[in-house]
């Protein structure tokens, strides 16, 4: 259930983003039903949580880390947050997004969103919940940057993405260490691991770490300034992700490894201590912003900064106040940003210096935000009022230095006033203060529907403030006992506690924030304050730009440009890098245990030939480089007695291979020599060469000395497995083919996807293109298309086919296979291009990419058979059928594997051949192909 | 012996291939890739050790153990490298086809200095292919 709860989102988000964009209402209703199937789920594990019990459910991952999740009360809390925000957000946005908004894109990102987020508070593992905290970053960033023809949106979804993207590889980092300490990802053992994690070494590390993923993803300061930024992003994605949810990340981090983590001086001070900052700075720079949205991002900054102040203050009772507040700010801020919507969306402008005296036009929108304005203050009778009573409370106790003692409490009374002060402003500038100035619309009360989540929201905050320990009560208990990992504090929840310490310092600051707006107002004329001049993003940006400049410089100083030069360096580097470990402990005692049969066997007279041909022709390869054809020729020699050593080497499909990809390199070089300059001029810089062939000399060198020192070592390598199961296991007895499309066959699968891919690349690159009008001859070569060679070809393509089946069949039980038959078939192919010219009729450009796309498709298939029917990806089946005439044929499902490996190589080699060829033929040649 | 003639055959192979992969125009470089490709792939079989050269194909009444066969593992590796290393290949034939035209060059190297762009005179003394500039 647990799986279905999470992974219920990603599905429904795939299946909303393939409708069209016209289904307006589809796409709402997919995503609010899949909200509300959130909710209901979570009813039914409601019973069993507020039980007490912890909900579980898990399935192997890898490397021990499971995919599994577990719920308890924090957990459940959350979720609940989630999706019962989540529904009323989708059905805001459905009203909301404009007639050329996408709602398909919209909704599916949203989704997707709501998925990871649940994932989040779900994971019952560090590695779990680290996957998907980067994907509630990803869908953030996808979320703010949905308007992507603006530049705000996408500079801020940037900004987003690299402050807690950053953070979340901050918390990767924290997790490991972690992880080492406790010597599991899992949660329970980390919660149940607090004392040693506390005492071991690496506990500053790793706590910094987390609380680095923590503070970014809660815009605490320093971090903060990605959250105004944010802004950009529709008002439903504010009001979701960026009050109610994915900010909480951060704070719930806090709460979830509080027990593991926390009690400790560090914990106190950093997390206290940024807590307490960010808490007075949000509050006091939301006084200041014009933008309405501005205001309640600085509010929101300032109210996670309480609430992990909270956390930091390390006692449980403030632990049940953080959780407590949590829950108070998602039901406040969000009806508060829908309500900013709703003024932005029927009035065009979400500026408050145009923004005046709305009252008359939208009296109940105002009268919704007024009371959630008294939430965010922390009035009496609304939600908000009972976490900041049990804040105060939580400050006052705080048990440190004397100065930390009166300090805390101090800037927690300074910043409730300034809570206060934009709180007035909100309500008084935005609907009362005079009249609207310059506004594009007549404003007027939003459609019915669009009221709704406010209205219900607004309704949570009174039914909590009036009604707490009926209301909230309950949650509360679980999800704060599931935090704290262990019994619950004595507390009250009530409206009244008589009167008391706390209860004077709310009165206090109400009265001193709403004196201090109005004295700002009369003073200063807070429409006329500038924008202020420490400015996050400006930093964010030098920042940026520095880097930019920095990486330039190193790019400067870098042989960059020249590729002889880098490879130079990349060549010596590796010499380097392998000399190292050779030079401090040297080749080892070359005790020198034969493997049976020795070293010597097998290699008479015939090897010494092959020996001296093959490096007499890389030796005049290199010696007659800059004439070039005659350096292909001796590549090609050289590649013929390295297939010739394969054989020596008992490597028969090696030397198949080898012999063939020789045959279609060289025709390919040749091709490609059509259009270079046949010979090289002489280098000016007869140093160079030394110098080169220094390195060049010292690489050949050491590779021998490393081989000749490997060679001398007895090996004990992981084959034999191979060579016993081959038969038993793979149904075949030519185990290097069985290794290819069996025991590796996920390797094969990737490595066919490269060449596929890589034939495609030399595609799109020749493709189309036009040699340059200079390099034409002014007469067209007559072509050289001998009668013989046509008829030769002609004469081979049939029998080289057969050739291949033959050895694509076989290939199970002797040399041959996909690539061999593959390479034999293409080779046959090429040879009758070379022959004829542009003989091929031009359909058969289209047939090579669906060849390899459909090579991979069935050999991809093939595994996945094999997943279906509940085996391994890739696990092979095998029989051996008697068909009529043919007689036995052993038919293994790895033979369709293989022959999808044939498709990816013949259509992979012949696009790449055919399209330096398309270049050769002459324009005219060019123009019959196209028409015909 | 069979070690030494091994060891040295791939020494070749990595030197020459380095040497033409350093040079500073674009035929050169797949030449020399190439060259190097014999020897990594070499290489890799090699780390199979030579063993009694029966190459890996179960027969019956053959026990299979490495005693018997040739270790079949590395040919695996080595057989997709091979076709890699085509594919690798095509793709910097493809690339120095392109930049001849649109570099008006077969020049791989940047000048010393920084301070000018690449001159260079196609080397076109004789036949350029079949096309004369």
């Amino acid at each position: 259930m647990l799986h279905a709860l999470v992974l219920l989102p990603f599905a429904i988000a795939a299946a909303v983003a393939l409708l069209p964009n016209t289904a307006r209402n589809a796409t709402a209703w997919l995503a609010g039903l899949t909200a509300l199937a959130g909710c209901a789920l979570l009813g039914v594990a409601a019973p069993a949580v507020f039980a007490g019990d912890v909900l579980r459910a898990s399935v192997p991952w890898f490397a021990g880390v499971a995919f599994g999740f577990r719920m308890d009360g924090l957990a459940f809390t959350f979720a609940l947050i989630v999706c019962a925000i989540g529904a009323l957000v989708v059905l805001y946005a459905r009203y909301y997004l404009a007639a050329e908004d996408p709602p398909a894109r919209f909704f599916a990102y949203l989704l997707a969103f709501m998925g990871a987020m649940l994932g989040v508070v779900l994971a019952d593992n560090l590695v779990l919940l680290a996957v998907f905290w980067e994907l509630t970053s990803i869908t953030s960033f996808l979320l703010i940057g949905f308007w992507r023809y603006r530049a705000d949106a996408r500079a801020g979804a940037r900004m987003a993405l690299a402050v807690t993207g950053g953070g979340g590889l901050c918390l990767v980092a924290g997790v490991l260490l972690v992880g080492h300490i406790v010597g599991s990802y899992d949660l329970d053992r980390v919660l149940a691991a607090g004392p040693a994690i506390r005492a071991h070494s690496l506990y500053a590390p790793a706590l910094v770490l987390v609380l680095l993923g923590a503070f970014t993803k809660s815009a605490q300061w320093p971090f903060h300034f990605w959250l105004p930024n944010a802004m950009a992003a529709p008002t439903p994605v504010s009001a979701y992700l960026h009050s109610a949810t994915m900010v909480k990340c951060g704070v719930f981090l806090l709460a979830r490894l509080w027990p593991a983590l926390g009690g400790s001086d560090l914990w106190f001070y950093v997390v206290g201590g940024t807590g307490l900052v960010t808490l007075a700075f949000g509050a006091y720079v939301a006084i200041f912003q014009q933008d309405l949205k501005g205001l309640l991002a600085y509010s929101t900054i300032s109210h996670l900064g309480l609430i992990t102040l909270l956390f930091g203050l390390d006692t449980p009772l403030a632990v049940v106040a953080g959780v407590f507040h949590v829950l108070n700010h998602a039901a406040f801020k969000a009806s508060l940003f829908m309500a900013a919507g709703i003024v932005d969306h029927e009035t065009g402008s979400r500026d408050m210096r145009q923004l005046n005296g709305l009252w008359s036009a939208m009296p109940i929108t105002a009268t919704l935000a007024m009371v959630a304005s008294g939430a965010m203050a922390g009035v009496p009778l609304v939600n908000g009022f009972l976490s900041k009573e049990m804040f105060f409370t939580e400050a006052l106790a705080v048990d440190a230095h004397r100065a930390v003692e009166i300090v805390v409490p101090v800037v927690a009374m300074v910043a409730a006033a300034f809570g206060v002060a934009y709180s007035v402003r909100f309500v008084h500038d935005v609907f009362f203060n005079g009249q609207p100035v310059g506004l594009s619309r007549t404003p007027h009360e939003p459609p019915r529907w669009m009221r709704i989540p406010v209205e219900v929201l607004v309704v949570v905050c009174l039914a909590v403030g009036i009604f707490p320990a009926v209301t909230v009560g309950p949650l509360l208990a679980v999800a704060a006992a599931s935090a704290l990992h262990g019994p619950l504090p004595e507390y009250s929840l009530a409206l009244w506690h008589g009167v008391n310490l706390p209860l004077a310092m709310s009165v206090i600051a109400t009265v001193a924030g709403t004196g201090f707006y109005f004295l700002l107002q009369k003073a200063l004329d807070l429409h006329t304050v500038p924008r202020l001049p420490l400015d996050g993003k400006r930093v964010f940006d030098a920042i940026m730009a520095g880097a930019q400049a920095l990486a330039e410089r190193v790019v400067r100083m870098l042989p960059h440009g020249s590729l002889p030069r880098s490879m130079a360096w990349i060549v010596a580097v590796a010499i380097a890098a392998a000399a190292w470990p050779i030079a401090e402990t040297g080749f080892g005692g070359a005790s020198v245990a034969q493997t049976p049969g020795g070293p010597d066997a097998g290699v008479g007279l015939i090897g010494w030939i092959i020996w001296s041909l093959g490096i007499a022709a890389a030796l005049a390869a290199t010696l007659r480089y800059r004439q070039r054809l005659t350096a292909l020729v001796f590549v090609g020699a050289a590649g013929l007695m390295v297939s010739l050593a394969f054989v020596l080497l008992a490597a028969p499909d090696l030397a198949l291979t080898q012999l063939l990809v020789e045959v279609v390199t060289v025709v390919l070089m040749m091709l490609v020599l059509h259009f270079l300059p046949q010979t090289a001029p002489p280098e000016l810089q007869g140093w160079r060469k030394i110098c080169d062939a220094g390195i060049a000399l010292a690489a050949g060198v050491g590779i021998a000395l490393i081989v000749q020192a490997v060679l001398a070592r007895p090996a004990d390598p992981i084959s034999p497995y191979y060579l016993e199961h081959a038969l038993p296991a793979g149904g075949g007895t030519n185990v290097v083919n069985v290794v290819i499309v069996d025991f590796r066959g996920f390797d094969t699968l990737g490595e066919i996807a490269v060449l596929g891919i890589a034939a495609l690349i030399v595609h799109a690159l020749l493709a189309g293109f036009r040699v340059p009008a200079s390099f034409r001859p002014d007469t067209p070569v007559p072509g050289w298309n001998p009668l013989l060679v046509k008829v030769v070809a002609r004469t081979l393509l049939p029998l080289a086919a057969m050739v291949a089946v033959y050895l694509l069949l076989r290939g199970h039980n002797l040399p041959g296979g996909g690539f061999i038959a593959g390479l034999v078939l293409a080779s046959a192919m090429i040879l009758i291009r070379v022959a004829g010219g542009s003989a091929l009729p031009p359909a058969t450009r289209f047939v090579h990419p669906v060849a390899i796309g459909a090579g991979v498709l069935v050999a991809g298939v093939t595994g996945l058979g094999s997943a279906a029917l509940g085996y391994p990806f890739l696990t092979s089946a095998f029989g051996h059928p008697v068909l009529p005439v043919v007689g036995e044929v052993p038919l293994a499902s790895a033979a369709l594997f293989d022959l999808g490996v044939f498709l990816t190589v013949v259509g992979a080699t012949m696009l790449t051949l055919l399209s330096p060829g398309v270049l050769a033929a002459a324009p005219a040649a060019v123009a019959r192909t196209e028409g015909a | 012996m069979t070690a030494w003639l091994i060891a040295s055959g791939i020494g070749v192979l990595t030197a020459t291939g380095t040497w033409l992969l350093l040079r500073a125009r674009t035929f050169d470089v797949p030449l020399g890739l190439t060259l190097l490709s014999y020897a990594v792939n070499l290489f890799i079989v090699a780390m199979g050790r030579v063993g009694p050269g029966v190459p890996a194909i179960v027969r019956a009444g053959v026990p299979p153990s490495l005693a018997h066969y040739a270790d079949p593992l590395p040919q695996a590796l080595a057989l997709t490298a091979i076709v890699i290393s085509f594919a690798m290949t095509a793709l910097l034939l493809a690339l120095a086809l392109k930049a001849r035209f649109v570099n008006d060059s077969d020049l791989c190297d940047a000048p010393v200095d920084d301070a000018s762009p690449a001159q260079d005179v196609d080397p076109a003394p004789g036949r350029v292919g079949s096309f004369a500039r």
